[in-house]
């Protein structure tokens, strides 16, 4: 007890290149992706300058728009420190379900996507019930409901997909395309970037942003400090359903068609681009600046490697390894001290 | 219990206690922790409660502030009766407790953890349609009530808390505490886990608090701490009040003494008292 104070304050005031470094990193998460996207941007456009051109760049957004948006709910849970395994199946419900009611029961559009974004919402809402009032770890809770969400889409389709000549035109709406010279742009992506704008801005900006940071780092300290922390963690899995909704309708268009075997690997590639994104599985540190970096990378990989004329094997070797890096380079990070 | 009262009552006894519990019941099953225990809190006084592991400190610590609620007994804040069913009852009351545990965030920086639940919005459309919040204003208000408590390790209010030493993050809660609790604030064990050096800063903390006029419950095991910035002492034992001494009434041999029962409170004002080796002698 007696013998710690007397070199801490010398520590604190000297720190290395390196610390300072981490500090850095440290309060801006978004940074480390940032810098690796920018990498693999200009390393790919070295590699084949094709990579840089217009027409590709508008396939590596077109390709990252789904699990981009799919990425957002993903981040908020995974800042509370948890994990949602279900969020393909939560949109796959979600698109299944306003497809099919638009298109074999004659619900008007509008109706049908509000259906869609609503199923989105109570799936998000199962789960976090099971969270906060059973209290089961979010891994159990989602992994039981993948399972669960996907047998009620198949058991409500009867495994058959939606074409995209019966889809009315709102549902198709986010795949309608214009271009800014060979640059083609789908109206599904600025529906992504306000998700996005909508998300940065709640939790930069508002009280329930900060309430989620402070649940995903300490709840207890969260509870004590007066913040109502169960009911936080609901909305965020409230929130994070609505998000797979809007998802969804953005997968509708992107693929012009439903189909219930669509993203099946949603869940993984979410999380992929959460983590290297840079938010911590631990919670209470990242945001979604970091995910959107994240899946662009995921992709820019993809496309950069069959461009190179790269076996598309080694994309995921590569992504693989980003991510065991990525959470290693977070747990270094973390270690900062005073 | 009931002859405990003469010696250590405050010097200005005519006031009415801020908080004052009287005949505080806590059973757990058949455990008992708390057997009927009044308390007294007067303006303005730093009053210190001691006790034995089991004592029943953190019971009755607990039932001030809401984070338990006691079988029977009475609360008055400021004479009127309050009950508090939960820990925001009495936080709305103006009673602040800093817990051993501190409760802050460590990712978020100094500001955010002062005005964690507490958040302020901007004015205008900016605050009430969008539910901005009022960063800039909230980070001044914090950087002053740190200084107003003399804290001058910490100058950057965006520091993040977990960049903080144990003693600053103890200043944080502190200062949360002061600048929220209108009328009392607790303090549980908040030298334990310091050197010495960061102890005196929290002690010094606690003295500021004093001259602001708030009065402060200390729940300590430290009796030179104790000692030190006590008013008066609330000594529990076997869940009840052993009695209440000063630090000028009594010895911290004398104090240790009734806290471990090995000297009842009369014994002490009959001029009894301990030796070095623990025996009573007269």
């Amino acid at each position: 007890m007696t013998t710690a104070p007397a070199a801490a304050p010398v520590a604190r005031r000297r720190q290395t290149p390196l610390q300072r470094v981490q500090n850095v990193l440290h309060s801006r998460p978004a940074i480390s992706p940032a810098v690796l996207l920018i990498l693999t941007l200009v390393v790919f456009s070295l590699i084949n300058p094709r990579f840089m051109s217009a027409p590709s760049m508008s396939t590596l957004v077109q390709q990252t728009v789904v699990v981009a948006c799919l990425a957002v709910g993903q981040t908020l849970i995974i800042l509370t420190a948890g994990i949602d395994l279900s969020v393909g199946a939560v949109a796959i419900m979600a698109m299944m379900f306003s497809a099919s009611l638009a298109s074999n029961h004659g619900v008007p559009a509008l109706l049908a996507l509000l259906i869609g974004l609503l199923v989105g919402t109570a799936a998000g809402a199962v789960n976090g019930l099971l969270v906060t009032r059973v209290n089961l770890p979010p891994f159990i809770v989602t992994l039981g409901t993948l399972s669960i969400f996907t047998a009620i889409t198949l058991l409500y389709t009867k495994g058959q997909s939606v074409q995209g000549g019966n889809l009315p035109a709102l549902l198709n709406w986010t795949g309608h395309s214009f271009s800014i010279g060979s640059f083609r742009i789908t109206t599904g992506v600025f529906v992504v970037a306000a998700v996005y704008l909508a998300v940065g801005f709640a939790l930069s900006q508002t009280a329930w942003g900060r309430h989620v940071y402070a649940v995903g780092d300490d709840p207890e300290s969260a509870r004590l400090s007066g913040i109502a922390s169960k009911r936080v963690l609901l909305s965020v899995y409230v929130v994070a359903g609505l998000i797979y909704g809007i998802a969804a309708w953005v997968l509708i268009g992107r693929s012009g068609a439903a189909s219930p075997n669509a993203i099946a690997n949603a869940n993984l590639e979410s999380i992929t681009a959460v983590v290297i994104g840079g938010t911590s599985l631990f919670g209470g540190r990242g945001g979604v600046l970091g995910t959107l970096l994240g899946a662009l990378i995921v992709q820019s990989f993809s496309i950069g490697l069959s461009i190179a004329g790269v076996d598309q094997q080694y994309r995921l070797l590569a992504v693989g390894v980003l991510v065991i890096v990525a959470v290693s380079v977070d747990q270094w990070i973390r270690s900062v001290k005073a | 219990m009931t002859t405990t009262a003469d010696l250590g009552k405050h010097p200005a006894d005519t006031t009415t206690p801020v908080l004052r519990a009287r005949g505080l019941v806590k059973t757990f099953g058949r455990v008992v922790g708390l057997d009927g225990v009044d308390l007294d809190l007067y303006p303005g006084e730093v009053l210190a409660v001691i006790g034995d592991n089991g004592a029943g400190k953190s019971t009755l610590i607990k039932c001030l502030s809401g984070a338990l609620v006691p079988d029977s007994g009475t609360l008055e804040l400021e004479g009127r009766a309050v009950s508090f069913k939960r820990p925001q009852d009495a936080r709305d009351a103006g009673i602040e407790t800093v817990y051993q545990t501190l409760a802050v965030i460590p990712a978020l920086d100094i500001a955010s953890n002062l005005y964690l639940a507490r958040e302020e919005r901007r004015t205008g459309p900016l605050g009430s349609v969008l539910r901005m919040l009022d960063k800039k204003g909230m980070r001044d208000r914090a950087g002053s009530a740190m200084q107003d408590l003399g804290i001058q390790t910490v100058q950057n209010m965006q520091q993040a808390v977990e960049t903080l030493s144990g003693g600053q993050r103890q200043a944080v809660a502190v200062a949360r505490a002061a600048a929220f609790g209108s009328k009392v604030v607790i303090l549980d064990e908040p030298t334990a886990a310091l050197g010495v050096k960061e102890s005196n800063q929290v002690l010094a903390l606690i003295e500021s608090l004093r001259e602001k006029g708030l009065p402060v419950i200390l729940i300590s095991h430290n009796m030179p701490h104790v000692w030190q910035v006590a008013d008066r002492i609330h000594i529990q034992r076997l869940a009840g009040r052993a009695g209440v001494i000063t630090p000028q009434s009594h010895t911290m041999n004398d104090g240790v003494a009734i806290m471990t029962g090995a000297m009842t409170l009369e014994e002490s004002e009959h001029g009894v008292h301990l030796t070095d080796k623990g025996e009573v002698t007269t």
